[in-house]
This record gives C-alpha cells, sequence and structure tokens, in this order.
C-alpha cells in the first residue's frame, strides 16, 4: 500500500464530536419512521443531543454535531440537497443561532428546558422563511405557523425534558 | 425544570395560542364573478338570491345566486358540464362554460391560494 500524501489527525475533539454526531443521526434516522400527521413536523429527536453537547462542551461543539447531523443524515435518508434539507438546514441554523443567544441566559433560572422551546421556535422560524422566500412563495403558508408553533411548543418541551434528565442522570462531563 | 423554564414554557404557549386563529382564517365566499370571453359583466354579492342571464356566443346563460352559494342554472352549451357542476360555495371555485363564452367564479374577501401541496 503506497502512503497517503494527506495525513489527517483526529484530535480528542474531532472524536468525541464524531461520537455525539453519531448519536444525533441515528435519532434522524429512527424518527424519519415515525408517521407524522402534518410534513415538515418532526419530533427533533436529535436535538436531545445538540442540547447535551451545549450544556457539556459549549456552543462551537454543538454547532458541529447538528450541521453534521443535518448533511449526513440528510445523505443517509436520501434527502442530501433536497428541498428538506435546505429547510433542515435553514431551521438547525436558527436553532444554533437561538442556542448560542439562550446559553447566556442565568442557569440558575433556566435550563435545557428554555433552551430547547427557544430553539424548538427558532427552528420554525428559520424553516418558515426560507420555505416562504423560496418553496411556497405564497402567504397562504402561514395559514400553518399555529400548527407548526404547537409542534415546536410540545416537541421543544420533550426534547428539553429528555436533555435535562440524560444531563442530571449523567452528571459531570469527564472528558 | 426551573421557575425561568417554566416563564419560558408560558410565553411560548400563550403566543401558540394567540396564533390559533390564523389556522382557522379561511377565505369566506363574498360574491359571485361572473365573465364572458374573460371580461367581468356581472359581480353578483352572495347575500341576496337573483338570477341574471348572460348573453354568450351560443345563446343566453343563466347565472343563479342564493346567500352563500352561486350555479349556472341553464346554459346552451351540447355537454351541460357547468351547469352539472351545481352549487359552487368556496372561494375560487369556478365554473366555466366553454361553448358559450361564459365563466362563474366565487371570489373571496382576498383572492387566496387554491391549494398547497407538497
Amino acid at each position: 500500500m503506497t502512503a497517503s500524501p494527506i495525513e489527517l489527525t483526529a484530535t480528542a475533539d474531532d472524536h468525541r464530536i464524531a461520537r455525539y454526531a453519531a448519536a444525533a443521526i441515528a435519532l434522524s434516522v429512527v424518527e424519519a419512521a415515525i408517521p407524522m400527521p402534518l410534513p415538515g413536523v418532526k419530533p427533533g429527536l436529535a436535538n436531545i443531543v445538540t442540547l447535551i453537547v451545549l450544556a457539556r462542551y459549549g456552543w462551537r461543539d454543538a454547532v458541529w454535531v447538528s450541521l453534521l447531523r443535518v448533511v449526513a443524515g440528510s445523505l443517509l435518508l436520501g434527502q442530501f440537497l433536497a428541498p428538506g434539507f435546505f429547510l433542515a438546514l435553514a431551521g438547525a441554523l436558527a436553532s444554533l443561532l437561538a442556542l448560542g443567544l439562550a446559553m447566556h441566559l442565568p442557569a440558575r433560572a433556566f435550563g435545557p428546558v428554555s433552551q430547547s422551546l427557544l430553539a424548538a421556535f427558532a427552528h420554525i422560524a428559520g424553516q418558515l422563511v426560507v420555505a416562504r422566500l423560496w418553496l411556497v412563495p405564497h402567504d397562504g403558508l402561514f395559514t400553518l405557523v399555529p400548527f407548526f408553533a404547537l409542534a415546536a411548543l410540545l416537541f421543544g418541551l420533550a426534547n428539553g425534558l429528555a436533555a435535562a434528565k440524560l444531563l442530571e442522570d449523567a452528571g459531570p462531563p469527564h472528558p | 425544570m426551573k421557575p425561568g423554564d417554566w416563564a419560558v414554557l408560558l410565553a411560548l404557549a400563550a403566543a401558540t395560542a394567540a396564533l390559533a386563529p390564523v389556522a382557522f382564517r379561511g377565505g369566506a365566499a363574498e360574491k359571485a364573478v361572473v365573465r364572458r370571453d374573460g371580461v367581468v359583466v356581472a359581480e353578483l354579492p352572495l347575500t341576496q338570491a337573483r338570477r341574471i342571464e348572460v348573453a354568450g356566443a351560443l345563446g343566453t346563460s343563466v347565472i343563479e345566486v342564493q346567500p352563500g352559494r352561486a350555479r349556472v342554472a341553464a346554459d346552451p352549451g351540447p355537454r351541460q358540464y357547468c351547469v352539472r357542476q351545481g352549487w359552487l360555495t368556496q372561494p375560487n371555485a369556478v365554473a366555466i362554460c366553454a361553448p358559450n363564452h361564459v365563466s362563474l367564479s366565487i371570489a373571496g374577501r382576498a383572492s387566496s391560494h387554491d391549494s398547497l401541496a407538497y
């Protein structure tokens, strides 16, 4: 075997991010099998992983895990560069932005549940902006907003509670 | 759940509840629009019953309006598609009597989309 001229060395950080991203990707694939009444509504279980990474390793790692999950998850589901991919990407970017702001809320009063709820609403907002500008250029789209908001409320709460429970059970990080 | 989490949850729940009316805003049918060769010849409010006659290419089409609905009651066209369509009630519903160059459509307050497809 000839030696490759390119050497990629994976740091401990890379391994950790890859592990969490793998968990997030697995959750995306699993939830793709769950039937949903309204197109575009998904529980977003992978965001539990994003919330845990955010709490334990900070925003930069959460961005990596979230975007790797969007790209690799869409590749696995055959959605890469399809409209759904851009919606997922827009939602992920918007919720990462919201998480970047929400993580600075005083930790005494605000936990993962707040972060999850705010990220869920930012997610639908990001998706709606892209959908309105590009995929469905008609205001009729906004008739669906209450249903998306309800889904964000329920799934944001559920994911936040799951993340809070997991963080509580796992205790402080051990790098 | 920390106190701030409850506050965020309640605030967003209130926002969601406030959005609920948007889902049921649906455009109400307001008036019947009658066209001959694509030109509007009559706009009838769907509040009172009326019958009008429209002279078309073959003969006279009769448009009947009742509160909340409208139909083509009679048409000289050979296949009677627009007559057999019956009462139109939804905004953007349309009955076209092509042979006679006459059409009847229902308009809402703001003309809205027919449907959303994914």
